[in-house]
């Protein structure tokens, strides 16, 4: 299944080429879990914090749908 | 330690002895307790009876990490109710070297004026010398720093108030220098600039030469404190060096918060910006870096800091435009007003360091006045006229620079983002349930810092709840508030709470050096005790000054109009808004 991906605040170093915040696409197996595509795209698993999927923050184990929209952020804060 | 009263109707000054039930406060806790004990609530904020204080916080002045805070108080012209307002400047620092615990602002002067104050050693307190001021009046602010520095020193240290406050607009702020000598730290909210204005105070100058520092009563004890926080601060990942707030700043937020369907766009209308990642941290990162041919992190607003979330905006030749774009403005004059452009938003928060506005509401003002048609939404170039409009005091800028609610009655509109006249800063209500919880009910008006439930809501710091769930929010306001008021009395940049929330002997630590400082026995689990006296005085004057629970509730269009993305509106009942103050 495709999912739609963006990297913020620096955890798009770890992806070739992808600037921060702009979508790609990733191909991931059907029915795979965040973590599986955290994994999927290198990103060091310590550094994620908060994984957003359609606007909702989801927890690690949440299994995806084709054509979720998935954003990844390292801790971050500020106000 | 001493309360320092400029009396501004005859020029003169007082040092009093700090009484014993002012003694273990600081910072908010002291200035609302002033504003409480001394300011009639009924009175015009801008007229004779009106109180302007200022109080660096309890640890100020001292080597505590990140503590240069000052609070300023008094009754606001925007709210009708008490304000504290605080930033992080030197000016803290040595008001507090001085022993100066408070500073009350009293009467009025014909003219303006400015106090100069010094150590004087041989006397060994602090003094003041009045001189007149009426040459920096209407000038631009970048332009009248350097000239009071060439005058009083480069040591020196600076308050004050610009051309907003001059017109008595309830969006003035009072306005401090950092670290470089800019006017760039603002105690931006709630009118203050105009209280200090219509004192006919222009400027407190402070110079710290022979200053003799804060007295710590208990040097060990405060130090095993300060150990600890600053372990905490260095540990955790946001506030470490080159951790989030270093490398991108607070404008860091814009994309979590358009992520989550939460970052109001275009006066309240959505929940989502198109344009957020060109106006976020990392497109700031990202673009000094083309325009410097290098990277550059953030620096410090003040002495002592270790966060350093400060940053600075360069323009397309490499030279400074601006410092700083915090993420609450780059929203405000950004997503708010539908504008994309980062050079745009730059100018217009350097026009608002300028002129003496406050970025947030300056930016919900322009935003209101895109919503009536007076420019259209994302005419980055129109907003930098209006701008310049207030700055400049014409009819129609005097109109915007009443504030949000104000041009909000003056244009006719029903889509008016502002709770108790205050205007909402950059986090949706609807969308996150806890800070509009926060908005509704804060002694402030609506404001995000006297109760950030972002931290759980959004960030993952202190827990993780759901933003769009009611469950629990009243109560998780309640004690943000609590704690809040606390850590605004201490002097600490409210930043620190996204360490020693998640990091106990952080807390711990900061408890440990105000003990250090007072001589105190507070435990950690104080801190939300002593905030909530606060609050309570906080509340009473509001009710004294004629604004009640009725006056804690939301703009009604966003009980009525769906926000997208989620479509949600704002639907918690008024019994969960009275429960917060109710069960204090």
């Amino acid at each position: 299944m495709r999912i739609h991906v963006r990297l913020f605040a620096g955890l798009n170093r770890y992806v070739t080429n992808k600037p921060s915040g702009i979508p790609f696409d990733a191909e991931i197996p059907e029915g795979a879990t965040v973590e599986a595509l955290i994994r999927h795209l290198g990103l060091p698993p310590d550094e994620v914090r908060i994984v957003f999927v359609n606007g909702r923050a989801q927890p690690l184990n949440f299994a995806l749908a084709d054509g979720d929209e998935v954003g990844i952020f390292p801790p971050i804060g500020g106000g | 330690m001493w309360i320092l009263r400029l009396n501004m109707s005859d020029l003169s000054y007082r040092l009093e002895e700090v009484p014993a039930k002012y003694q273990h406060l600081g910072g908010r806790g002291l200035t609302s307790t002033i504003v409480h004990d001394e300011v009639p609530p009924l009175c015009h904020p801008l007229g004779p009876n009106n109180k302007l204080v200022f109080a660096p916080g309890i640890v100020t002045g001292t080597p505590a990490p990140t503590s240069a805070r000052v609070s300023v108080g008094a009754k606001s012209p925007l709210t009708g109710g008490i304000k504290e307002s605080n930033a992080g400047s030197s000016w803290a620092q040595h008001v507090a070297n001085m022993q100066i615990k408070a500073i009350v602002v009293e009467g009025q002067a014909k003219g303006y004026h400015l106090a100069h104050l010094t150590w004087d050693a041989a006397s060994g307190k602090p003094k003041v010398e009045f001189m007149p001021a009426n040459e920096y009046a209407g000038k631009d602010l970048y332009e009248v720093f350097p000239k009071l520095y060439a005058k009083f020193g480069d040591k020196v240290s600076i308050a004050g108030t610009g051309n907003a406050g001059e017109f008595g607009y309830g969006n003035s702020g009072i306005v401090f220098n950092d670290m470089a000598g800019r006017p760039s730290r603002y105690s931006g909210r709630g009118g203050m600039g105009a209280v200090m204005a219509s004192r006919g105070l222009k400027f407190i100058i402070a110079d710290p030469k022979g200053a003799p520092g804060v007295v710590i009563k208990d040097k060990a004890l405060f130090d095993e404190g300060r150990k600890k926080l600053i372990d905490a601060l260095r540990t955790h990942d946001i506030t470490k060096p080159k951790g989030g707030l270093n490398t991108y700043g607070t404008a860091v937020l814009i994309n979590i918060m358009n992520e989550a369907g939460g970052l109001p766009t275009r006066n309240f209308a959505s929940g989502r910006f198109e344009g957020a990642a060109k106006i976020a941290g990392e497109a700031i990162f990202e673009g000094n870096k083309k325009r410097l041919g290098k990277e550059l992190y953030n620096h410090a607003c003040s002495p002592g800091c270790i966060i350093q979330c400060s940053n600075t905006w360069h323009k397309a030749d490499g030279s400074e435009h601006v410092s700083c774009i915090e993420y609450e403005s780059d929203w405000s004059l950004g997503a708010n007003c539908g504008i994309d452009d980062l050079d745009d938003i730059g100018e217009l928060v350097r026009l608002c360091n300028a002129y003496g506005l406050d970025t947030i509401e300056a930016g919900t003002t322009l935003a209101v006045a895109m919503e009536a048609g007076i420019i259209k939404f994302g005419d980055g170039k129109g907003a930098i006229n209006l701008m310049h409009e207030m700055g400049k005091g014409t009819p129609l800028g005097r109109i915007l620079g009443g504030g949000t609610a104000f041009a909000g009655k003056a244009f006719g509109l029903t889509r008016v983002p502002t709770v108790k006249g205050q205007s909402m800063p950059a986090y949706e209500p609807r969308a996150v349930k806890g800070i509009g919880i926060t908005y509704a009910t804060s002694t402030m008006g609506a404001d995000h810092t006297s109760g950030y439930t972002i931290a759980p809501e959004i960030l993952g710091v202190s827990g993780k709840v759901d933003p769009l769930s009611p469950e629990g929010k009243a109560a998780l306001s309640r004690a943000f508030q609590a704690t809040t008021a606390f850590i605004d009395s201490t002097g600490h940049c409210l930043f620190i709470a996204f360490a020693i929330l998640d990091i106990a002997s952080g807390f711990e630590g900061m408890m440990e050096e105000c003990n250090g400082v007072l001589g105190t026995n507070w435990k950690s689990e104080d801190a939300a005790k002593l905030g909530a006296e606060i609050l309570k005085k906080e509340r009473a004057f509001n009710e004294a000054a004629g604004i009640g629970k009725e006056a804690d509730r939301m703009p009604e269009f966003m009980k009525y109009e769906p926000l997208p993305p989620h479509n949600v509106v704002w639907d918690l009942p008024d019994s969960a808004l009275d429960s917060v103050y109710g069960e204090l």
